[in-house]
């Protein structure tokens, strides 16, 4: 791992940018900055690993990214006892309801030979179950959603520690898509593509409307971390004292004591914030060595290169006797089970879930941009992705500014014109990205890191 | 009395609603049919695309009235309409020659065009907002409603009333209009079978002398005629928004694959099937079945199929049923 010549790159450009912004602008922007680009290398791991790996195109990347946080969700909310006496039956019925009708339409398929009418009978089956299922589940939503309705309103979660829920994300994320891939996988690239799209569209429309279950548009807010608060590292006598030892020569400057200490303050303040952030990036960095570990060794293992041999030439590859469906959903379950982890760290380290912010343009579409730029079946590559397109995704607006300020700067300041495109400023990433991608795809098809065979 | 009440009741409710809705749905997914059948690929810039021509229109409409001319009754829109036609050709034009045509000569595979349409969404997405911002924007002048619901109501004395928008007329009358010259351009012309022979079967087109430059051409010219114009329908009947726009993008689709990808019949009926379930899964029937059940057998619940937050959700899932069933779609496309 350490000669490879991917990884040096990876490496010194993500140790470059945040080194350069933060001297440029400041150390918190830095680690903020650096901790999603972490985040955005492990979504794009996930992707590329469909992708890359498996030439699956999966736009439902949104989808899976919500998944992943309505698990934090579940996982680390206390629960609300008044919510499950109050609907918590219901609800566990309904559940029941579902899991019969799933189950009686699973045998009916598999059990029932193939009829003319079958397809029409499993059909009825479902759309009938809908009305039913919100006749039974109906009452008790009203009544959870009624309780505290201003601060909970829904069944919360299960209190426990908030790491357990980025491997349910994950594993929550390969149940839904082995579901999908069951449905979407047969298709053809562009209708995956678009199949997909939609799908995400669906989960995101359930996590945004069902509140019992995830509070929808109210968001949820306040979820627990890893990591230490601010508040408590503050009042903490080991940090202040690392605090005053790493300080000591600037603190030594300042005679009096009234001064020093409300120097000392300031600065326990102000690094309080840096420290939380860096220990979020230091888990985040273990995080994407270990997936990036496993993802080399699997692309490099026997199993890879008939993942490859599948992406290059299916029909070949079938005739070799190698089982393709099943290769696809596995590797389309594992994409998303790593995308569901990367959605619930981004939640985490948000430390709020906000369903209706969830937009294809930034969740998929964006992600997409990062693994097509950083190198299609490369794992460097899409880290190195990651980094670079989150980097222009944050840079873009201070740098447009830059621009349109030095091109409008014989204007007056009530120009038209130049107002109009100060504050227009926040969209210039979408051009940036779309530029970016465009010429990428023109003169460098295979992306900034392409992929590399290794030929015994 | 009750069961003519009642039918008003669905008239106001559903019919109208999802005659003007499936119309502009329609457009947008013959516009996306075109696309995949000629240039083969599933452009995902469509809607940004629809947001352009919607842009330019608004742009111009802003410009006539800031000089004084007016439609009278009708939307100003509408005269401002060829203007963003004409724009969003040039656009279309533009993006084909730098990009796309690159592409179709390297004979690249439909996911390449798929990310390449991808970059071009999000460049469109920028000059939109940059030009117009992010904010709604209500661009309707001209006479509101031709019918009011309570004008309804005294005119005929019953108790269910009938609005009729004149964006509705508007949008059903151009709509009609567009699809007849559409199709009697793509059945009965030279221009228009060479173009549905060059869908059918590229190879023996070109054997048989037709200009394969000619047809992206024209193809991009049709296409772009029919994103403004769908753009322009939907911005007047409800409003502007490039989000929005964005997002329809989905039901569009939705439509085109289930009227079978590459078939303009097809997605016209697509697009009025995904706009009938639409408002007709969601609509609370509790007042219908008050008029037509008898008295004491009135329902007690909403009697709705699935709440109003869903009704996206609902097209998804009509395209993924028709998925698994039907991969051509319900008309019969050309490939899969």
């Amino acid at each position: 791992m350490i000669k490879n010549s991917d990884f040096k790159i990876c490496l010194s450009v993500m140790t470059i940018l945040t080194i350069l912004v933060g001297f440029f602008q400041s150390w918190g922007i830095a680690l903020s900055m650096l901790n999603l680009c972490l985040i955005s290398a492990v979504m794009a791991m996930g992707v590329n690993i469909q992708w890359g790996f498996a030439g699956l195109i999966n736009f439902g990347v949104m989808g899976f990214l919500a998944i992943g946080g309505l698990a934090t969700v579940l996982i680390s909310v206390p629960p609300v006892p008044e919510a499950w006496s109050a609907g918590g039956i219901g609800i566990l019925v309904s559940g029941i309801f579902l899991l019969a009708v799933v189950f009686s339409v699973l045998i009916i398929n598999k059990r029932i030979p193939n009829h003319k009418y079958k397809n029409y009978f499993i059909f009825v089956i479902i759309i009938l179950s809908i009305p039913l299922l919100k006749f039974i589940a109906g009452p008790s939503i009203s009544k959870i959603e009624s309780i505290n309705a201003a601060t909970s309103g829904f069944l919360g979660g299960a209190n426990l520690p908030i790491i357990f829920s980025w491997f349910v994300g994950a594993i929550m994320c390969a149940l839904v898509a082995f579901v999908v891939g069951k449905v979407c996988l047969g298709l053809r690239s562009d209708y995956l593509a678009i199949s997909t799209l939609l799908v995400s569209g669906i989960i995101i429309t359930i996590v945004k409307h069902e509140e019992w279950l995830s509070r929808g548009v109210k968001n949820v807010i306040g979820l627990k971390r890893p990591v230490p608060y601010e508040v408590d590292l503050q009042n903490s006598e080991w940090f202040i004292k690392l605090v005053e030892f790493l300080n000591s020569s600037k603190l030594s400057n300042v005679l009096d004591f009234d001064e020093r200490t409300s120097l000392l303050n300031q600065l326990v303040i102000s690094s309080s914030g840096v420290f939380v952030k860096l220990c979020f990036s230091l888990i985040f960095l273990a995080v994407v060595l270990v997936i990036l570990y496993f993802s080399e060794k699997a692309l490099n293992s026997p199993w890879g290169r008939m993942m490859r041999a599948i992406r290059d030439n299916e029909e070949a590859a079938k005739a070799m006797g190698k089982n393709v469906v099943k290769q696809h959903l596995f590797i389309f379950m594992l994409g998303s089970a790593i995308i569901g982890f990367a959605g619930a760290m981004l939640v985490t380290y948000d430390g709020l879930f906000t369903p209706s912010s969830y937009q294809p343009l930034r969740y998929t579409f964006l992600i997409w941009v990062m693994v097509l730029l950083g190198g299609t079946g490369n794992n460097y590559g899409a880290i190195l992705g990651g980094f670079v397109v989150w980097f222009i995704w944050i840079q873009s607006a201070p740098f447009a500014l830059l621009v349109i300020n030095i091109f409008t700067s014989h204007l007056d300041e009530t120009n038209y014109i130049k107002e109009h495109l100060l504050n227009s400023v926040p969209y210039f990433r979408y051009l940036m990205m779309g530029l970016g991608l465009l010429l990428v795809m023109r003169y460098r098809p295979k992306g900034l890191l392409p992929e590399k065979i290794i030929k015994n | 009395m009750d069961f003519l009440n009642s039918i008003i009741l669905l008239t106001n409710f559903i019919i109208v609603p999802g005659i003007t809705y499936g119309s502009q749905l329609a457009l947008g997914a013959i516009g996306v049919t075109l696309i995949y059948g000629v240039l083969r690929f599933a452009n995902f810039a469509y809607g940004d695309l629809m947001a352009f021509g919607t842009m330019i229109v608004i742009l111009v409409t802003w410009f006539l009235q800031s000089k004084g001319i007016t439609l009278g009754l009708l939307p100003t829109a509408l005269l401002a309409l060829p203007v963003g036609i004409l724009l969003t050709i040039a656009v279309s034009l533009f993006f084909d020659k730098t990009v796309f045509e690159y592409y179709r000569n390297k004979k690249s595979d439909p996911v390449t065009f798929i990310v390449v349409s991808l970059g071009i969404m999000f460049v469109l997405n920028a000059v939109v907002r940059i030009i117009i911002g992010p904010n709604d924007i209500n661009f309707m002048d001209g006479h509101k409603f031709i019918m009011k619901a309570r004008e309804f109501k005294q005119m005929t004395g019953l108790n269910e009333g009938l609005a009729l928008k004149s964006t509705q007329v508007i949008t059903l009358i151009t709509t009609i209009i567009t699809c007849s010259i559409l199709f009697y351009f793509l059945n009965k012309t030279k221009t228009g079978k060479s173009m549905r022979a060059y869908s059918n079967n590229e190879d023996l087109a070109l054997l048989s002398g037709i200009d394969p430059k000619k047809i992206v051409l024209l193809t991009w010219i049709i296409v772009s005629i029919l994103a403004t114009v769908a753009g322009t329908l939907y911005g007047l009947d409800k409003s502007f928004k490039p989000f929005t726009y964005f997002n329809n993008l989905l039901p569009i689709f939705a439509a085109t694959i289930v009227g079978g990808i590459g078939n303009p019949l097809g997605a016209f009926y697509g697009g009025f099937l995904i706009a009938f379930s639409e408002i007709g899964l969601t609509y609370a029937y509790k007042k219908f079945f008050k008029y037509i059940m008898p008295e004491g057998l009135e329902p007690s619940t909403l009697i709705q199929f699935i709440s109003t937050d869903y009704k996206f959700a609902i097209s998804f899932a009509i395209l993924i049923v028709v998925l698994i069933f039907r991969p051509n779609g319900i008309f019969k496309g050309k490939v899969i």
